[in-house]
């Protein structure tokens, strides 16, 4: 029992460093940006609190227009995942197909290489497509998902064949079996490639900077990069401070809302 | 027996799967055009223009020049080094230390599961977002690091600003970031294993020591094999922190693969030595593949 507490008081001590960036964040968003103050760094200042880093952030980004971009792209490449990878899912879990196992291999190259390794290659194909500086053209190498297709595969292969077997009877056509019957029994599977497919794409920064050079598409993240230079210069730690928690913020909180879903979505998604 | 081919078409009331090869290829064509666009032809595509040269006041043609460039270029060489002291230099640190926080937080209680949520978060964060965190956290003087170090009697750092200290810095940011995802492989992995195995080695009178390295590690294998491979292909791809942070500097010391290719793709404009770099990347990436399949597959059995 001992060496079990110790582990504990030692994992308690690492996770309070683990801590550390998040509560600085915290602290110096909520302290008035006033030149000169020694203890910045203080974890544990005396104050005065407000919330005028926020207002300054908010002010001197553009906010609005990058949480929008943001929330277009994280949507839209849902969306038209949500169609290939369950018809592709379909198609691995119930039906036998010649070169079935080829096609599938196929699919989890994918896996290992994230448009950013194939970033020379995409930009130019994205160009030639005419979507070199859109909101389509970040989303574009994103919406075939191999981690999807397989997630669903797993996730269709779980559901008895019997309520297809049912429907069969009654006469249902394929695809009526596919929407009516797969898919709503399948929603967790669905939500978890939700959580991932969103978390991944709110976060990602260097394909977007790549694919987009006008300011008007761009997303939280690249935005909060040029954001940072700017308010470095000036030593502004305090609004870099408060831009950062914007940034962050929504997928903190989604997760702390819901966290046995983003655990085991994200468990399942080592092979995003 | 009549085989349908169509969506519209009832479905045989077989229990057997049709071997439906249409029906099947229109389900997966959706997805394999975008395949197609932007994955499988880049990969051609780049490693075509990988090997097309163009020699001054000559017509282009096939030939190994941006390979012997690429070669050549001692920058090449020193990001290829760097990043496998950047691999290196995460991957052992962030495996034990998840594995460490896996076997002391894996039981379950309010105590616990909050520890485990705070080493989560940093997961969630967009990697740009961890980097303007640290940028004051490794601030010389005033920063967060140096302003605790200083009450200890440590004199203050350029920890980002020398090139002997810079990768340490960004390892330390990448440590941070993706420990508490591992370690969530490892509780699982930790959940798959029957309580019985550790009750009757207890009964045997195996200590905690032995226990762990005879029972818990060895079961454990697939799923560290599978980590591995992600964390590998994780600290290849992600290199966020470097661009924002250090721009590959100073002198070099922090540039990856993946930021080279960037410079020359970007501000040089030299594509055919960005798309060598590509080849040798992705080259690298099915080596890790080739190699890790083998704990892939187990690891993914492991997980479903």
């Amino acid at each position: 029992m001992k060496v079990k507490n110790l582990g504990l008081l030692l994992a308690a001590l690492a996770t309070l460093l683990w801590l550390v960036p998040f509560a600085w964040m915290a602290v110096a968003s909520m302290r008035p940006d006033v030149s000169g103050v020694l203890d910045l760094a203080s974890l544990f200042p005396h104050g005065p609190f407000g919330w005028s880093n926020y207002v300054n952030a908010w002010k001197s980004g553009r906010f609005p227009l990058w949480y929008v971009n943001t929330i277009l792209l994280c949507g839209g490449i849902l969306a038209v995942q949500a169609v290939t990878v369950s018809l592709a899912g379909y198609a691995f879990a119930r039906l036998k197909f010649r070169g079935r196992g080829t096609v599938f291999t196929l699919f989890l190259l994918q896996l290992l290489l994230p448009p950013a390794v194939l970033v020379v290659p995409n930009l130019l194909m994205i160009t030639n497509l005419g979507l070199f500086d859109s909101l389509a053209g970040i989303a574009a190498p994103y919406c075939a998902s191999a981690f999807g297709v397989f997630l669903m595969r797993q996730t269709f292969r779980a559901i008895p064949r019997d309520f297809e077997d049912a429907a069969a009877v009654d006469g249902a056509t394929r695809l009526q079996v596919i929407w009516h019957i797969l898919i709503p029994l399948a929603r967790p599977g669905l939500a978890a490639f939700a959580v991932v497919s969103i978390t991944s794409h709110w976060n990602e920064f260097l394909w977007p900077l790549m694919a987009v050079s006008q300011p008007t598409s761009q997303v939280l993240t690249v935005g909060l990069a040029s954001f940072t230079r700017g308010a470095e210069s000036g030593g502004e730690w305090g609004t870099i401070a408060a831009g950062t928690a914007l940034v962050a913020a929504p997928l903190l909180v989604g997760f702390l809302f819901f966290q046995r879903r983003f655990v085991s979505s994200l468990v399942f998604s080592g092979l995003k | 027996m009549p085989q349908s081919l169509t969506l519209g078409a009832p479905i045989p009331r077989r229990r057997r799967a049709p071997r439906s090869l249409a029906l099947a290829f229109a389900l997966l064509a959706p997805s394999l055009v975008f395949l197609g666009a932007f994955t499988y032809w880049p990969i051609i595509g780049v490693t075509l223009r990988a090997l097309t040269q163009q020699r001054f006041g000559q017509r282009a043609s096939w030939g190994m020049d941006n390979f012997a460039r690429l070669f050549a270029d001692p920058h090449f060489a020193n990001t290829a080094w760097n990043t496998v002291a950047f691999a290196a230099g995460t991957i052992l640190p962030s495996l034990a230390l998840a594995l460490f926080f896996a076997l002391a937080l894996r039981e379950n209680g309010k105590f616990t599961a909050a520890l485990r949520t705070i080493l989560v978060m940093p997961l969630l964060i967009p990697l740009v977002a961890a980097a303007a965190l640290f940028v004051f956290i490794f601030l010389p003087g005033g920063g967060l690091l140096d302003y605790y170090l200083a009450k200890i009697g440590v004199h203050s750092t350029n920890w980002l600003g020398n090139p002997d200290i810079a990768l340490g810095a960004i390892i330390a940011i990448t440590i941070w970031k993706n420990t508490g995802y591992y370690m969530l492989f490892f509780l699982a992995g930790l959940a798959g294993i029957p309580e019985e195995y550790h009750e009757a080695a207890k009964i045997d009178g195996a200590g905690p020591a032995t226990r762990l390295r005879r029972i818990t590690l060895p079961l454990l294998g697939p799923t560290i094999g599978f980590v591995s491979v992600i964390a590998l292909v994780n600290t290849l791809v992600q290199i966020d922190h470097v661009i924002v942070m250090t721009g590959g500097g100073p002198s070099d010391s922090t540039n990856m693969i993946l930021y080279y290719i960037y410079q020359q793709a970007e501000q040089n404009m030299d594509l055919g030595l960005a798309s060598a770099a590509t080849v040798v990347c992705v080259g690298g990436l099915l080596a890790i593949a080739v190699v890790g399949l083998r704990a892939l597959e187990r690891g993914i059995h492991y997980e479903s």
